[in-house]
């Protein structure tokens, strides 16, 4: 019985690059009852919401794993390297990423 | 949002039960827990990327004591905004708050072609 189970995420190659497609395939191969299109739509709107809510300028925390927090940067002098002028830099908004505690143990172990 | 907040936003907007959109979200970043513990990358287009680095072993200080202290080698993991995302988390073109005007522009620098001066009346 042919049932499509894909097998390229039990590799253990170094260089391996994980991709949305692997999550799709785990969700549709681990999870009942989910056809892959049903799959991959689910996959967009679990990124879409963090997405979404990031966009928002609000964090999402995610317990085992880690923060992402957007940053606000003021506005600063830079210097442009190549002519050495001061230049203004504005202020941004940046997203950053702290790993848990849990995430830096289990790459540790 | 925390991780049970995300579970029902996605619960809502993918018409599945909680219970299922529990299953994906822990399923997705024990996924990325997983291959991050391979050593492997991910790239998740219009988000971003993560990667881990090993560090080498060093022998530290601790800068309150002077103690020295042995900091084993060990791996970190570091996430790369996507360029989608980036745009978006950031403010609009033009909306940025513009520089304080404490901070003055280019008075160190023997520029001659400083040619931005008003001419009066």
């Amino acid at each position: 019985m042919a049932d499509g189970t894909p097998t390229n995420f039990s590799s253990e190659v170094v260089g391996k690059t994980l991709t949305k497609a692997d999550f799709v395939e785990s969700v549709y191969s681990k999870i009942g009852g989910l056809s892959r299109r049903d799959s991959a739509e689910i996959v967009d709107l679990l990124f879409e919401a963090v997405k979404e809510t990031l966009s928002r300028g609000e964090p999402v925390k995610i317990s085992g794993f880690g923060n992402f927090v957007v940053r606000e940067k003021k506005a600063r002098v830079g210097r442009n390297p190549q002519t050495g002028r001061d230049i203004e830099i504005s202020a941004r908004r940046v997203l950053t990423f702290k790993p848990s505690q849990v995430l830096k143990d289990q790459l540790n172990t | 949002m925390n991780k049970s907040e995300l579970v029902e936003k996605l619960a809502e907007r993918a018409k599945i039960t909680k219970k299922r959109a529990e299953q994906v979200v822990n399923l997705v970043f024990d996924q990325m827990t997983e291959a991050l513990k391979r050593g492997e990358r991910i790239e998740i287009r219009g988000f971003g990327s993560f990667t881990s680095k090993a560090y080498d072993a060093y022998t530290g200080r601790n800068p309150r004591t002077g103690e020295t202290i042995h900091v084993p080698a060990k791996r970190l993991p570091f996430f790369k905004v996507g360029k989608e995302l980036k745009e978006r988390v950031d403010y609009p073109p033009g909306a940025a708050p513009r520089l304080d005007h404490s901070l003055e522009l280019s008075s160190s620098h023997d520029s001659d072609d400083d040619d931005d001066d008003d001419s009066d009346d």
